[in-house]
């Protein structure tokens, strides 16, 4: 029945999910040359990318690792990076919520900043669109992007130790999360945020097992919050 | 680091665990109950939150040099700062950074 309505709305993600692919392979080629670099071999490296299937995380777990942080440490920071994608879940629900269980399953599996993005725009100006066609054109935005993400993270690892040290890769994470910070510095909020985490991490940095840092994120988010609350209450 | 291979591997199976579960927490086992205000306005500034605080040792006391402040690597994550900021595209950021750290470090080293 409404299966080649489903058929072209996976296409439409498809075909909108592509451009993405710039910005996902650069991600996937240094993550596994950065994770290779740091000591973990290819099946660790891949375990990585498709179990966990959310680069800046994964960047965190690497670069906290090689800061000889404790498990517990690398496992707090990497999840509150990924805390956002609570916010993309209850985003989607309205739209994606009536599908079977193993379907949101695996859409919840899929959900990256890109398919929630991508998504999210397109079901707002398609509200017509059907619960068959929205499951189909989410599974259609990451249908290109997931795979990608596996093969080029598995490139990367391969080409990992044959990159002279001349390439200072130990600086890779750091601008990448910088390249990654400056867009979002949209809001003075924003701004606030990542102020107080740079000043609380350095000023803790001495304390033990990198736990300065995780006082750092919640000050950061508290700041965040109450700067936007401070904002919205001046304009009304 | 100090993690072995069965370490590593329980750091990807918690951390794999755990985001499906942020991931799945509202499409699988909440349903249809919008956040809070609250939760939300606090949400919103994970990622700016953990990132910044993460990198900013290395780029004050880079490892590389010893924690010794490197200007290759410091002009090297301004220009990255700048240029994102100003163009909003992440890829073009990447390349302006490492860019000005192989000319510092050339030009320095």
């Amino acid at each position: 029945m409404t299966s080649s309505t489903a058929k072209s709305a996976f296409w439409s993600g498809m075909r909108h999910g592509a451009p993405f692919l710039l910005v996902v392979a650069p991600f996937a080629l240094l993550f596994g040359v950065v994770a290779t670099e740091a000591g973990l071999n290819v099946a660790e490296v891949m375990g990585f990318s498709v179990l966990v299937i959310a680069g800046a995380a994964q960047f965190t777990a690497v670069q906290m690792m090689l800061d000889q942080a404790p498990t517990v440490m690398v496992l707090l920071a990497a999840l509150a990076v990924n805390l956002r994608m609570a916010m993309y879940s209850a985003a989607l629900t309205p739209h994606l919520g009536g599908a079977p269980l193993w379907q949101r399953a695996v859409m919840a599996y899929a959900t990256v900043d890109q398919s929630y993005a991508i998504s999210v725009a397109r079901f707002e100006t398609h509200p017509d669109m059907t619960l068959g066609e929205k499951v189909a054109y989410f599974m259609g935005t990451m249908a290109l992007i997931a795979p990608a993400w596996y093969a080029i993270t598995l490139a990367g690892a391969l080409m990992g130790r044959s990159i002279p040290p001349e390439f200072a890769l130990d600086f890779a994470v750091p601008i990448t999360f910088l390249a990654l910070i400056a867009p979002a510095l949209r809001t003075l909020a924003h701004v606030a945020a990542a102020a107080v985490s740079v000043v609380v991490a350095l000023a803790l940095s001495g304390l033990p097992s990198n736990s300065g840092l995780l006082v750092a994120a919640a000050a950061a988010m508290t700041a965040g919050a109450q700067v936007e609350k401070w904002q919205e209450r001046r304009r009304t | 680091m100090t993690q072995g291979h069965a370490e590593i591997w329980l750091i990807i199976l918690v951390l794999g665990l755990g985001t499906f579960l942020i991931r799945f927490s509202f499409l699988g086992l909440v349903g249809r109950r919008p956040l809070p205000a609250w939760a939300l306005r606090y949400l919103r500034y994970t990622p700016v939150a953990v990132l910044p605080g993460l990198i900013a040792p290395q780029v004050i006391w880079p490892p590389a040099t010893g924690g010794a402040p490197d200007p290759a690597r410091m002009a090297a994550a301004l220009v990255t700062l700048g240029v994102g900021w100003v163009t909003k595209n992440v890829i073009f950021a990447i390349g302006s950074g490492a860019a000005t750290l192989y000319a510092g470090l050339w030009l320095l080293g």
